[in-house]
């Protein structure tokens, strides 16, 4: 199994909220999960990011004990969950409809849990008290959900699960239901909440832009696997399959031979000529039979410039102005190249028509498997 | 044309307006309660404090002599027949919706989960028994619960009953026949609230540390709650007014509601004594079901 490594006793000193070790699920002859493991840290703000039916909702309804794995092995906070039925998990989850109570107000919808617990009357009124506070909702109180908006729902959803100060908070697409606005405001408020309670937060999203701007780490799953995980910026500046670099932003690819050059770069064929990569993590010898690069890390430049290293001529077919940035679309031979193009000047720059001069700089070139 | 009949239809309508088309809405439908329901109670409440009549009919004075005589007060003195012949009805109605209550829950959950391919098949096999007359199916089991029958014989095997005695007339023959005859009233409304129940309150609810039953106590029942009230008045209201079931499988000696109102319009020609029993039936059932409701709708509200 390759799940073996990862059952050694734990040399990492970071104290770990969750720990998945090779997790199999299957929905009849779909595969949900296909030996998923990952390890969360105590305190961080963790996304599963990926596209519809990557099995990322299922790892998180396993994690809550809501869905039970097929083979695998769970640990929260160091104990085996496989013997912590869904009710008496340290987890709470956000769910995506919200799931309010519809025949209790926000305070009993808030008060449940601890009502389940047991808890004294006054500290349950107590704690609601504080996490109304919280969350900015106190004055919803009384009202019941179907009295509350879309955003309200949202934060009483929050504070449900919080107020039981659970050891970790599982949030499936929290912010899937709201217009964007509001989602903008909501990322970042989210964001400084977990800092603030620093409980280990682990969120489902198919929303690539909200992991980069909420998440410590992002997982990317696709088909029931982790495709890559790492910080955003890693995912982001670094993908290391074609998947993630093209789930994730927009991404250029060229096809590529590779092959190693004597400055101790690496040196990538394509029909538009030969590149030198220089920022090439580890396994330089893998042989990548893609290079990509960000549309905004090309440079436009315009006149004859031939002759440098790292470029190529191409003819602008199009634009699109944006306001901030302008998306040129550039054809290449048969390539064509997405270009994004920060407006400093007022005035357009390029028209369509024009032939401009892409620069590609080795240090943004990534290479990427098939 | 269309285009402005449809601005008409998307109009703020006028008062009159309002009026005329609720008027033709729901006028005939009024119309008919107001004839048929509205006005036979009433007549049943006024005949109620009347006399009756030399020959059967009703005259005045106004009195409270039926009330008295249904309370157990009547001329020879006191007489527990009557409150017990409601008291009995009641909980015969009570029971039967009960029970059926206890059958339809579990099979309402049953059916919800079937497949779609199987869920009509299985709602019309809960509906088949009203297809044959009820009298039919009541004789069914005098049949069923005589001697040396194969079911007779089980349940003597389980200790019910005296063996190579038939099991009817008895109160289990009777709450038997009644739940079977009641059940569909029950499951229908019941699976309507089930099949359309949210799920993910029930997770929520188990994410939260609720445990099986308080998933169904605080997750699951308030959904079903007005399902399970519209069963139980479906049940409970026709069941106390039921006699011919506790007839043919009680052994007719038992007088109920039903057959006592009866008795009292057809061959005692009492009016005024049979509109009271009447009304304090309906009278008690009201009370029943408002207190039904006021419970379904409460909740815990925090102080």
């Amino acid at each position: 199994m390759q799940g073996e490594r990862h059952l050694e006793p734990q040399k990492c000193s970071v104290p770990l909220a969750v720990e998945v070790v090779s997790l199999l699920r299957q929905f009849g002859s779909v595969v949900a999960l296909s030996g998923v493991s990952l390890e969360i840290r105590k305190g961080e703000f963790f996304s599963l990011l990926g596209p519809s039916g990557c099995g990322k909702t299922t790892l998180l309804r396993v994690i809550a004990g809501l869905d039970l794995p097929d083979g695998g092995l769970i640990r929260i906070s160091g104990r085996d969950a496989a013997e912590i039925p869904a009710h008496r998990r340290p987890v709470n989850t956000v769910f995506q409809s919200y799931a309010l109570f519809p025949h209790l107000t926000v305070s009993d919808n808030i008060a449940f849990g601890l009502r389940m617990k047991k808890i004294a009357a006054a500290e349950i009124v107590d704690r609601v008290q504080r996490v109304l506070a919280l969350m900015q909702i106190t004055e919803l109180a009384t009202r019941k959900p179907a009295q509350l908006s879309g955003g309200q729902k949202q934060r009483v959803a929050l504070a449900r699960a919080l107020v039981n100060e659970p050891e970790v908070l599982l949030l499936d697409e929290p912010l899937g239901a709201l217009d964007l606005q509001l989602r903008r405001q909501l990322q970042v408020e989210l964001h400084q909440l977990q800092r603030k309670l620093g409980i280990t937060f682990i969120m489902v999203t198919h929303d690539q832009e909200e992991a980069l701007v909420m998440s410590d780490r992002i997982a990317v799953m696709n088909g029931g696997k982790i495709e890559q995980l790492g910080s955003a910026r890693e995912i982001y500046e670094r993908p290391r399959t074609r998947f993630v670099a093209q789930f994730i932003g927009q991404c250029n690819l060229f096809k590529a031979d590779v092959r190693p050059a004597n400055n101790g770069d690496i040196l990538a064929r394509t029909e538009l000529g030969e590149f030198s990569v220089s920022n090439v993590s580890k396994d330089p010898t893998r042989p990548g039979s893609f290079m990509a690069i960000r549309p905004e890390k090309i440079q436009l430049l315009g006149g004859a410039t031939c002759g440098m290293k790292n470029s190529f001529a191409a003819r602008i077919e199009g634009f699109t102005y944006c306001g901030a940035e302008t998306r040129y679309r550039l054809l290449a031979g048969q390539q064509t190249v997405n270009v994004v193009v920060m407006n400093r000047e007022a005035s357009a720059v390029f028209q369509p028509g024009e032939t401009v001069q892409c620069l590609l700089p080795a240090e943004h070139l990534i290479l990427l498997d098939a | 044309m269309p285009e402005k009949r449809q601005m008409h239809l998307g109009q703020q309508l006028t008062r009159a307006g309002r009026w005329s088309r609720a008027g033709i809405t729901s006028g005939p439908a009024a119309l008919w309660l107001g004839i048929f329901l509205a006005l036979p109670l009433a007549a049943i409440l006024a005949i109620s404090f009347l006399t009756r009549g030399e020959y059967g009919g009703v005259e005045l004075p106004f009195t409270f002599d039926s009330y008295k005589r249904l309370a157990g007060f009547g001329e020879l003195g006191f007489d527990s027949l009557y409150p017990v012949v409601l008291g009995r009805s009641l909980a015969l109605g009570m029971a039967t919706a009960v029970l059926c209550l206890a059958a339809a829950l579990p099979l309402a959950f049953f059916i919800a989960r079937l497949s779609e391919k199987y869920k009509g098949a299985a709602l019309t096999l809960v509906v088949i028994p009203f297809w044959t007359n009820l009298l039919i199916r009541t004789y069914a089991w005098q049949i069923l619960f005589s001697p040396n029958r194969w079911l007779t014989v089980a349940a003597h095997s389980l200790g019910i009953g005296t063996a190579g005695e038939a099991l009817y007339p008895g109160t289990l023959a009777v709450l038997t026949g009644m739940v079977c005859d009641f059940l569909p009233f029950m499951v229908l409304p019941l699976y309507a609230s089930v099949e359309k129940m949210d799920w993910t309150l029930a997770e929520a609810a188990a994410d939260l540390g609720a445990d099986r039953w308080r998933v169904f106590r605080h997750a699951l029942l308030p959904q079903i709650w007005p399902g399970l009230g519209a069963g139980f008045i479906l049940v409970f209201l026709p069941a106390t007014g039921q006699f011919v079931i506790p007839d043919l499988l009680g052994g007719a000696k038992t007088a109920m509601l039903g057959n006592v109102i009866q008795q009292q319009f057809a061959s005692s020609r009492d009016w005024p004594f049979g509109s009271a029993i009447a009304a304090v039936a309906l009278l008690l059932v009201l009370v029943g079901l408002a207190i039904f409701q006021r419970k379904g709708s409460k909740h815990e509200v925090l102080p």
